[in-house]
């Protein structure tokens, strides 16, 4: 559309016919489709394989021969492969223990930040930066060498006369050395928090104060419901963010989910069944899964939201 | 997403005003300097291991886990070179791969990203409302679900090995977290713009271009921030669809270092750590104020 037609489009206007509001609404709409064109092309690759997963899903496919139509096959072997519960086991401890933490975390340092702090944009730059690099190779690989058997981690311990685990050898404390990388990336949730405590009016906790509520009573009456629709929403984030970790567990044990499985996100394992194994139709039935899963703790959430979450109007 | 719904508040007094309201509502001058104890040292915490990482690529390679002081006891510049050549390509190479990935892509979703988002945000078209509602579905819908189908569409194509399974989808919009950024940065500018140009006879492409674009700068800015950040760690998409090393990213050809058995030039793994850790991090100081601004956007809208 250029002006030209534009201009026509005005001129049109001003002789009224029966068919002139039609022929504007499709020159309109015209435009519109214009516009969300290559947003329409992208949808294309992104509601296609939405269905050809499910319809994957239920097939056996290794890229070599045509998927064979297997009915419910995988995920009855899903039941009993105890790789595949080991990688939800995973990545359930990952996601409930890191995401209250991180988020615990990030309140109570934007509650103290949020403070009337001169220096709040260095602190808040300081604390922002490691959610940046959290996901990165160079900082995963960073970890594998703090917590390493000689690493920095067990020397600072051992100053305190504490021998420390083999971290990333041991199977019992691999997974906790990503918890610890996550929470080290609370500074994302943080920024949300600060800008969310920002917007509540400093008079709601003079009036408080003048009627004499203790500082823990501010926050419980105060801080907490006017902060709960951010909280959700961090929340909601974190949680569909966590369920898909893959690179922590790829980096810290080459690829392979180690030591004795205990990194092996579901993630990863299904990185292992569709481009190690080339299981594509298991891999979709396991990416169908974890979608379940999700929504499952979205929906939940949701639907919990309205005994917790505090709405104004 | 429009989950939270806080409605904005009269800013009455200057902000000064209201920090200093707050600080005489419960902290006295020595509970200040507590705070300030208490965050230096979370800052410590944080910053350590990033401070450690930069002094190990400065250190011979057998002080790295002997000599625990920040300050190298001694200076070992040839880390650095070292790794540069190290692996089978210089990083010059896995370098340049990522900044050209990194640059298309910001200009895939700067251009796809505002036409959709101009379009959600200032046109009327017969479904419209629908169309929105897909688009913030797909922001929700978790990126793996998709990933099988499009490998093997991709690999069809005969786009295994190259860049277009990375760069073509950031030309096609489907990154919906940027068209909510752009739509609600273009909802906030008055309607009266468009109604003026319309009557001085411009049409959409021309408001677009002309007045729209220009005011949007800042969301822009965010947008090729977060991408430029995204796009250089990935490393999860270059990893299933490169597979000739000399058209490795900088994430992939880091992972070599510990691929091969017995590694343990480590200085030189850390030194390339930090050299491809440095754009993020200059990225972040020059474009903090928008990085910030943006996901307090996501997180208040």
């Amino acid at each position: 559309m250029t002006i030209s037609t534009e201009a026509a489009a005005v001129s049109a206007e001003a002789v009224p016919t029966a068919a002139a509001p039609q022929r504007r609404r499709r020159r309109r709409d015209r435009a519109g489709y214009l516009f969300l064109l290559p947003w329409f092309i992208g949808m294309l690759f992104t509601i296609v394989p939405f269905f050809a997963s499910l319809y994957l899903a239920f097939t056996d496919y290794n890229l070599l021969n045509p998927p064979e139509w297997i009915g419910l096959a995988n995920f009855r072997d899903m039941f009993s492969d105890p790789k595949l519960l080991q990688s939800i086991r995973v990545t359930f401890t990952y996601t409930f223990v890191s995401v209250p933490l991180s988020l615990v975390a990030a309140l109570l340092v934007a509650m103290v930040l949020n403070r009337g702090i001169k220096a709040l944009p260095v602190y808040r730059a300081v604390f922002y930066l490691p959610s940046l690099l959290g996901a990165s190779v160079a900082v995963v690989l960073l970890w594998r060498y703090i917590f390493g058997f000689d690493g920095i981690v067990n020397a600072f311990l051992g100053w305190f006369g504490i021998a420390g685990p083999a971290w990333t050898s041991d199977p019992d404390y691999a997974l906790t050395t990503l918890i610890i990388l996550h929470i080290w990336t609370f500074g994302a949730p943080m920024v949300i928090f600060l800008a969310g405590l920002r917007q509540i009016p400093v008079q709601y906790y003079e009036a408080a104060a003048v009627d004499g509520a203790s500082k823990w009573r501010r926050f419980v009456s105060i801080t907490l419901p006017l902060l709960s629709p951010i909280i959700f929403f961090n929340l909601i984030q974190s949680l569909i963010a966590s369920f898909q970790t893959f690179t922590q567990g790829f980096v810290m044990n080459n690829g392979g989910g180690g030591p004795a499985n205990s990194t092996l996100f579901y993630n990863l394992y299904l990185y292992q069944q569709g481009f190690n194994q080339f299981n594509m139709g298991y891999a979709s039935a396991m990416a169908w899964t974890l979608l379940v899963i999700i929504a499952c703790f979205t929906a939940v959430t949701f639907f919990t939201a309205k005994y917790w979450v505090y709405y104004e109007n | 997403m429009s989950i939270s719904t806080i409605p904005p508040r009269p800013k009455a007094k200057p902000e000064s005003d209201e920090d200093s309201l707050i600080e005489r509502l419960g902290s006295s001058r020595r509970s200040r300097f507590t705070r300030h104890i208490i965050l230096c040292l979370i800052g410590l915490f944080m910053m350590y291991p990033l401070l450690w990482m930069l002094s190990s690529s400065l250190k011979p390679n057998d002080l790295i886990f002997s000599d625990l002081a920040l300050w190298p006891s001694a200076w070992d510049f040839s880390n650095y070179a070292a790794g540069w050549t190290a692996l089978e390509y210089d990083f010059s190479v896995y370098f340049v791969n990522s900044l050209v990935i990194v640059i298309l892509s910001i200009i895939g979703n700067l251009f796809s990203c505002s036409l959709a988002a101009y379009g959600f945000a200032r046109l009327d078209f017969t479904g419209r409302k629908l169309f929105f509602v897909l688009m913030l579905g797909t922001m929700m819908l978790p990126g793996h679900v998709l990933l099988i189908p499009q490998y093997i569409l991709f690999s069809n194509l005969g786009w295994l090995n190259t860049y277009y399974p990375l760069l073509v989808p950031n030309f096609l919009a489907t990154n919906a977290f940027f068209i909510f950024l752009m739509v609600q940065f273009m909802r906030s500018l008055p309607p009266e713009l468009d109604d003026a140009a319309r009557i001085d006879g411009c049409g959409p492409f021309r408001i677009f271009w002309s007045i729209i674009l220009p005011l949007c700068k800042p969301a822009f800015a965010t947008t090729a921030i977060f991408t430029f950040i995204s796009v250089w760690n990935e490393f999860f998409g270059p990893l299933i669809y490169l597979t000739d090393p000399e058209l490795y990213t900088v994430p992939l050809a880091l992972r070599q270092f510990v691929d091969s058995e017995g590694q343990s030039q480590w200085g030189q793994m850390f030194a390339m750590s930090v050299l491809s850790l440095a754009p993020i991090i200059g990225f972040f100081i020059a474009g903090q104020k928008y990085l910030v601004k943006g996901i307090a956007t996501t997180g208040l809208k």
